[in-house]
């Protein structure tokens, strides 16, 4: 017969073992999938990756031109989608105290930050590419635009909401009129924690797939006219790993070690540059 | 006297300068509006010819087929439902875990880098859990685990006919599998920042009359952050419902309604990805486009209770987490 506080300690001890379990089974998971990039991607990793463009099954090639529309249409997207996240964020911190506008958008811009990515290439599709006739360059990075903004409004009002109201009093004091003080005193003291955002922005668009495939397509050659078809790392790693060709898939492998770390040396260099900016201020 | 006049001038510039920047940013957020209607109204509109073609019946009907032009989104549906579901029943238990272990056990030196680890593999893109899904997980279960779920659980009465069938690999448990693994960073950082909002007091009084942790996980910090928890769960969920990639490697992409867990199916997501492109006809596309429409309007629904419920507990924190 147990006594009560035996039994206490037990189940304490189960509890928390079991826990450690789940964490080492987070773990797990993730250096499984790193190691098993490293070891069919480095290998596919040759120079030619880097010069050549996607080959037609059966010969070799590179990633070329999918490196190049990948970079592309991420800066692209970026370019179109950070301002007006950086406004609506503003809007959300500074001007938002009253009325409807600022919680219901704050309510929609969070739903939107999970929505299902591929909805959101289905909807440029049907309001761009139906209308223009032809996948494009500019449809794709359309689609990517639509992620970023959700992320960027998001960390823009977190940021600007930490900013203590004695920094805006005291330039309002100075006599600064209000469009000083918001673009010339909280933004930049906000600046760190908003390039952060905008860098995690980056870091999903890069490896979205799922709208890329209505809107940009792909392109197996050099291009560099955002109105046409192009190719893109994503969407050619998909359709190389899912081809019976062993030449394809290696490229696949390869161009998927590109992405995985360039989107995870994005993160922790956001995660840096955000942790030296908090620790100076 | 000339001064005077000319600050006033710059006063007025000064006062329209800041409408416009005021009127600039509100137009932004408006805009994000603007652009979630848009987008319901696009889908709506581009799913007319199949929702008059079909009706309500769109949504009952199994038979998916292009040839003779007759669409239902019966087996995309359930496989979306029962693919997440799956995800939620294994990533549920371990997001705690794991939350548990980053807010109470670890050692205050680990929880950072541990707590980036797992943030980390929130960032891998979906299309990596795909590819590695497919070509490494998918074996491997076949040849090691698929055999065993049939000869053990696959011979039980009742979950029996879930779980039998030809270990191929690719299949609604894989996916399920797959997507777990997918949003349990997801659940457990929202767990862990949940965890974080209980005031030490709180704890600290607990661990004084004696609590053991896990009591006090059990009894103090969950209770209180409890829709906090459901909340992230529900985020999860909405993770779960729409990824795309990550499941269109393994799920097998097979338009049919089976018992088993093991055969292979669809989901809303995998149809569009696998289809769309090369959907021909007015009806199909519109068949496609409704599809989506349905997903947008489930997440839709599920994502709104997740921040709705975390809504909540910032309000009782007096701040939004």
């Amino acid at each position: 017969m147990l006594t009560l506080y035996t039994r206490r300690r037990i189940i304490n001890a189960v509890g928390l073992l079991v826990s450690i379990l789940a964490m080492a089974f987070g773990l797990f998971w993730l250096c499984w999938i790193l190691l098993t990039l490293l070891t069919h991607g480095l290998p596919a990793l040759v120079p030619a990756v880097f010069t050549q463009m996607t080959p037609p099954p059966g010969s070799t090639g590179g990633l070329l031109n999918a490196i190049a529309g990948t970079l592309m249409m991420s800066l692209l997207g970026t370019l179109i989608g950070t301002p007006i996240g950086i406004l609506a964020g503003t809007y959300l911190a500074e001007f938002g105290q009253r009325g409807w506008l600022a919680p219901v958008t704050r309510f929609i811009n969070d739903i939107l930050l999970s929505a299902p990515s591929i909805v959101i290439g289905l909807f440029v599709y049907e309001v761009y590419v139906v209308h223009v006739r032809h996948f494009s360059g500019w449809a794709g990075a359309l689609a990517l635009a639509i992620i970023v903004i959700p992320i960027v409004i998001r960390t823009t009002e977190n940021m600007l909401r930490l900013i203590p109201n004695t920094l805006r009093e005291a330039a309002s004091a100075l006599g600064a009129p209000q469009w000083k003080i918001v673009s010339f005193v909280t933004l930049r003291a906000a600046r760190a924690g908003i390039i952060t955002g905008v860098m995690l922005a980056i870091a999903r668009i890069s490896g979205e797939t799922a709208p890329l495939l209505f809107t940009a397509l792909n392109n197996q050659f050099w291009s560099s006219d955002m109105n046409s078809p192009l190719a893109n790392l994503p969407v050619v790693i998909f359709q190389f790993a899912m081809s019976p060709y062993e030449d394809w898939q290696h490229l696949a492998w390869a161009g998927a070690l590109l992405i995985t770390m360039s989107v995870l040396t994005l993160n922790i260099l956001a995660r840096i540059l955000f942790r030296q900016s908090a620790t100076t201020h | 006297m000339k001064s005077t006049f000319l600050n006033q001038a710059r006063l007025k510039q000064q006062v329209w300068l800041d409408m416009m920047f005021r009127g600039l940013t509100r137009l932004s957020a408006f805009g994000v509006l603007a652009l979630l209607l848009a987008i319901i109204t696009s889908l709506v509109i581009g799913s007319m010819p199949a929702i008059e073609a079909f009706g309500f019946n769109f949504l009952v009907n199994p038979e998916w087929n292009p040839v003779t032009d007759e669409y239902g989104a019966l087996v995309p549906i359930v496989g979306t439902l029962v693919t997440s579901g799956i995800a939620l029943l294994i990533a549920i238990p371990v997001s705690f875990g794991i939350a548990i272990f980053l807010t109470e056990l670890s050692p205050a030196v680990l929880r950072r880098p541990l707590g980036i680890a797992i943030e980390l593999l929130a960032g891998i893109p979906s299309i990596i859990y795909g590819m590695w899904g497919l070509f490494v997980f998918a074996p491997l279960f076949a040849d090691h685990v698929e055999p065993w779920i049939n000869d053990n659980i696959g011979v039980l009465p009742v979950l029996g006919p879930f779980f039998s069938g030809p270990p191929m690999g690719i299949g609604i448990l894989t996916a399920g599998i797959i997507l777990a693994i997918m949003v349990i960073p997801f659940i457990a950082s929202v767990m862990r920042d949940v965890f974080e909002v209980v005031p030490p007091m709180l704890k600290e009084s607990a661990y004084g009359v004696g609590a053991t942790t896990w009591e006090v996980v059990m009894k103090v910090v969950l209770p209180y952050t409890r829709i906090g928890v459901v909340g992230g769960i529900m985020l999860g969920l909405g993770r779960a419902l729409g990824e795309t990639m990550a499941v269109t490697f393994v799920i097998g992409n097979a338009h049919e309604l089976s018992k088993s867990l093991l055969m292979p199916g669809n989901s809303i997501s995998s149809a569009l990805a696998n289809e769309f492109t090369e959907a021909v006809g007015e009806l199909y596309t519109a068949s496609l486009i409704e599809l989506g429409l349905i997903l947008f309007f489930i997440t839709f629904v599920v994502l709104s209770f997740a921040r709705l419920l975390l809504h909540k507990l910032g309000q009782r924190e007096g701040q939004v987490t």
